[in-house]
């Protein structure tokens, strides 16, 4: 029996890519850069896509970083925020003279490749965009080497102009050079908080504090005494109760005491006149696209979390896709050095060189001989301390504050599994489920909270209440937090607009063939009434 | 911790068409079980479209009927919403939904004819191109994953029970009848059995020697930003079926689907593809005032269909306790009535309220076996030498 065709399945019409790259690289940091030059320099030809300079729009929707609305106004104009890109990553100018192909400005908002239940794309590949269209590139091999985000911790205020998170301060500063701040207020005294506090003041913002939930700084001791040189002062056992300002502006935060089991103390509250408060408190690895692709993704604390299962060379779990850099585990020491990130993107780029077959393998181990082993085994565990922060919070702050700002759901409605409030629901107290009844009938699932509470649903795509979701599950289960399972990622993974979507090169075929559902001609069909009318058609109406 | 024991009805499948069975019988004071391999509705039942506009269904004016009180008798929010308005961009579309309109018009549902001015002033973000379109007084929308939740507590408030995380891998019977459900978790002595396991139910079936012909598909839907609520009762059309949510995104789906293979009991990846710019065109299309919006999300789901894309809701011959149900791919709107039909299968061995017989499983007894190749429904050959030429190259 020959095999016939439906023709209006995706058989034969799946979307087909513009161009197929032996070999992409996802981000332009240091990791990317050294990926890119070392894989261009072995003979590969080389695409290294990074997505700044990022539209301010999306800045001002907190993606993909926590920019806390504090962009100066002159990085609306794109040429400038390019040309302050370029300026700061000197890196990008050494890969186009090594014939590398740089897409700056070129956001990946999809990763896809063929499995049990996909099977009709002609090979994997990458959705791209830029500010003007978007477009799907195929690749051989791909280093992913996209990063990590702020961990997000809500406090009340938090969704005012002015709160953000370290790397996107790290960001406005360095990338940009456009930090609208003047007086800051630093939330986490680890290396984090304090080489943020250090560059802020570097780049002649104020720092009006450093707070510290534990009762010791945590961060390096020189970089301690330098900024308490400089006048900065370090609230240890304090905790943020609240940001103020009544425009919508942070125009201060009010810290309280905490005493020595960690309780707030009454009648401590200290009030901090800032403009900008920044969570510094912990950094996340951006796996949303080595996560669609479906690349096994164990929990590491001393990495930030979930982070790629690699092997010597940096590749992933599933073959010819790398990580390289924060998003393949990122820890503290990674800030000070930042070679460990270049020379984890080298050994992945060389890799990627010798599996096509462009450098022998004994030059592949010449170089791999010259890099440091990964060192990944000194890094401490970070979820303790973060579990300890929302503690802290949660005492100093209470239950009633929005977890996720886009949906509006605090830590409260989170745990009461509650409806979303615009339904208006008044449940019948006695038919109320909370978190405890659904884990009555189950282990703890955070796509399941989310899909019941809409937390993590918005326009930032859960970015910055992803994580403390998680602790927040797993501190109310009285679950470690390993056993909360990764909430699932879903492309796009960055938010665009249709227009920006809509695919200008869509066959003809796809068009024609095109039916609301299946386009089975009796699907339809009057079927109360047996047998059917045999003129019955009711194809490609929808369900 | 006990074994749970058995229970008058076991249910095989906790989606929307098993957990509204389990919940209508549970409320008429039947002892049922309703068993899961993974979480309640999770899959295809907690994501779809959430219309509930299919009156051409025998199940279809219990469908109308029972919506509007779903809220209160579930004792949970559905976000039901009534009404559709049809926006068709051309005439083929406008005469597709003049069909389902006079199908409607048939049962006695009423329809008003919009011009495109009509249509524009009651959906402004409809563009000029546009050509007219329907506005039924009959039909809605629900939210799939609030309402499956509300079928499994509702169902559980009234006694009983669920099982997630629980595989079935077997079913006894003897002397004709089923008598046992054995599970990852044990075994469930059952009187009635149902099968309502969606892509998997013909597995089940063919425990008990019994073939349901079914082909799994996979489909794909897309999510945007919120905007502002425009008309409640929700607008489609373009190839598109959805709605916007209470919250304020747009949520639709269409084009073409995938067929596939389910191998087992486990539970199958559910990828997006770039499909989803196709999808977001034909969105942008419908809705040009909308074109702006962000698409922040997108989905896929598996669903299965027969092969006349028609139900089957049957209670068996041989063993004669046991119920197969699947809804061919179109389960979540029905799923208040299709619920309450089989737990009248289950109780009284008939449907009171409507006749299934076009729905019967012996409709297929004459269906040959490779009917998925003959239609063309198959999968496409796995890609196993590309894959393992990129294998090749990277091993070390």
């Amino acid at each position: 029996m020959s095999r016939g065709t439906d023709p209006k399945s995706i058989a034969g019409k799946a979307p087909r890519a513009e161009r197929r790259v032996p070999l992409v690289v996802v981000g332009a940091g240091a990791a990317g850069v050294a990926a890119a030059l070392e894989a261009a320099r072995a003979g590969v030809p080389v695409m290294l896509v990074d997505e700044n300079p990022i539209d301010h729009d999306l800045m001002a929707m907190e993606v993909p970083l926590h920019f806390g609305q504090r962009m100066a106004r002159s990085l609306r104009s794109r040429a400038l925020a390019l040309e302050r890109v370029v300026e700061a990553n000197p890196g990008l100018a050494e890969a186009v003279d090594a014939g590398v192909d740089v897409q700056l400005g070129t956001a990946v908002w999809g990763a896809f490749r063929n499995g049990p239940t996909l099977r009709e794309l002609e090979g994997s590949m990458l959705g791209l965009a830029d500010d003007r269209r978007s477009w799907l590139i195929g690749y051989d091999r791909l280093i992913v080497a996209a990063g990590a985000r702020d961990l997000g911790m809500a406090f009340a205020g938090w969704e005012k102009a002015g709160a953000m998170g370290a790397n996107g301060a790290h960001a406005l500063m360095t990338r940009y050079r456009g930090l609208a701040s003047r007086r800051m207020v630093v939330l986490g005294s680890g290396a984090l908080g304090l080489t943020t506090a250090a560059l802020a003041l570097e780049r002649g913002v104020e720092v009006a504090g450093v707070v510290e939930v534990a009762s010791e700084v945590r961060g390096d001791a020189a970089l301690r005494r330098a900024l308490a040189g400089k006048g900065v002062r370090v609230y240890t056992a304090h905790a943020v109760r609240e940001a103020r300002g009544a425009t919508g502006e942070v125009d201060g935060v009010v810290l309280v005491r905490l005493d020595g089991d960690g309780r707030p103390v009454a009648g401590s509250e200290t009030e901090i006149a800032c403009d900008t408060v920044c969570l510094a408190i912990g950094l996340v690895p951006n796996v949303e696209l080595l996560s669609l692709l479906g690349c096994r993704l164990p929990f590491r604390s001393a990495l930030g979390g979930f982070v790629p299962e690699t092997d010597d060379r940096g590749m992933t779990s599933v073959p010819g896709v790398f990580a390289a850099g924060d998003c393949a585990g990122f820890h503290e020491e990674m800030l000070a050095d930042p070679a460990i990130a270049r020379d984890q993107g080298r050994l992945a780029g060389i890799a990627a060189a010798e599996s096509l077959g462009a450098v022998s393998r004994g030059r592949a181990e010449a170089v791999r001989a010259e890099l440091r082993q990964p060192d990944r085994g000194r890094p401490r565990e970070v979820h303790g301390d973060w579990q300890r922060w929302l503690r802290a919070l949660i005492d100093v702050g209470g239950w009633d504050v929005n977890v996720c700002q886009c949906e509006e759901v605090t830590r409260r409605e989170l745990i009461d599994v509650r409806p979303p409030r615009y339904l208006g629901w008044q449940p019948d107290p006695a038919r109320a489920r909370t978190l405890t009844a659904v884990l009555r009938d189950g282990p703890v699932n955070p796509d399941q909270v989310k899909r019941l509470t809409r937390a993590g649903m918005g326009p930032c795509q859960g970015r910055r209440c992803r994580e403390q979701v998680a602790l927040l599950l797993a501190l109310e289960a009285g679950t470690p937090i390993d056993r909360i399972p990764l909430a699932t990622y879903r492309p796009p993974v960055r938010p665009l607009p249709l227009a920006l979507l809509w695919p200008h090169d869509e066959p003809q075929e796809v068009r024609d063939q095109w039916v609301g559902w299946f386009g089975i001609p009796t699907q339809f069909a009057p079927q109360w009434r047996a047998p059917l009318a045999a003129d019955a058609t009711t194809a490609g109406a929808e369900p | 911790m006990t074994e749970p024991s058995g229970a008058s009805v076991v249910i095989i499948g906790g989606g929307v068409t098993g957990l509204s069975a389990g919940w209508w019988l549970a409320r008429a004071g039947v002892d049922v079980l309703v068993l899961d391999k993974g979480i309640v509705g999770w899959e295809a039942s907690g994501r779809n479209g959430g219309g509930a506009t299919h009156v051409y269904s025998p199940f279809g004016l219990e469908e109308q009927t029972l919506w509007p009180q779903m809220d209160e008798l579930l004792g949970y929010p559905t976000e039901y919403q009534p009404n559709r308005i049809k926006a068709a961009l051309s005439e083929e579309q406008l005469g597709l939904y003049r069909r389902n309109t006079e199908i409607a018009a048939e049962r006695g549902f009423r329809t008003d004819v919009l011009d495109a001015k009509q249509l524009k002033e009651l959906v402004p973000i409809i563009g000029d191109n546009a050509i007219g379109g329907f506005y039924w007084h009959f039909g809605g929308h629900a939210n799939p994953q609030r309402t499956v939740q509300a079928y499994a507590w509702a169902l559980q408030d009234h006694g009983g029970r669920i099982l997630q995380h629980t595989t079935v891998t077997g079913i006894r019977t003897s002397g004709g009848r089923v008598t046992t459900v054995e599970t990852t978790r044990g075994s469930f002595g059952a009187d009635v059995v149902i099968i309502a396991a969606g892509p998997q139910t013909g597995l089940f079936a063919a425990m008990l020697g019994v073939y349901v012909p079914l082909a799994p598909a996979r489909v794909e839907m897309i999510v945007t930003e919120p905007l502002p609520l425009m008309f409640r009762g929700g607008v489609d059309g373009n190839g598109l079926y959805g709605r916007q949510v209470l919250r304020g995104n747009l949520v639709y789906g269409g084009g073409p689907h995938e067929w596939i293979e389910v191998a087992d009991m486990g539970t199958p990846e559910q990828p997006s593809t770039p499909l989803l710019r196709n999808l977001a065109r034909r969105l942008a299309e419908l809705f040009p005032g909308a074109a702006h919006l962000r698409l922040i999300r997108s989905w896929a789901g598996i669903v299965e269909n027969t092969p006349d894309g028609m139900p089957v809701v049957d209670r068996l011959t041989t063993p004669d306790n046991a119920i197969v149900a699947t809804m061919s791919s179109v389960g979540f709107g029905l799923s208040p009535a299709v619920g309450k039909g089989i737990s009248e299968l289950a109780r009284h061995g008939r449907c009171l309220f409507a006749d299934l017989g076009a729905l019967r499983l012996g409709r297929f007894a004459d269906t040959p076996r490779d009917w998925r190749e003959r239609l063309g429904w198959i999968p496409a050959p796995e890609r196993t030498r590309a894959n393992a030429g990129l294998l090749a190259g990277v091993a070390h």
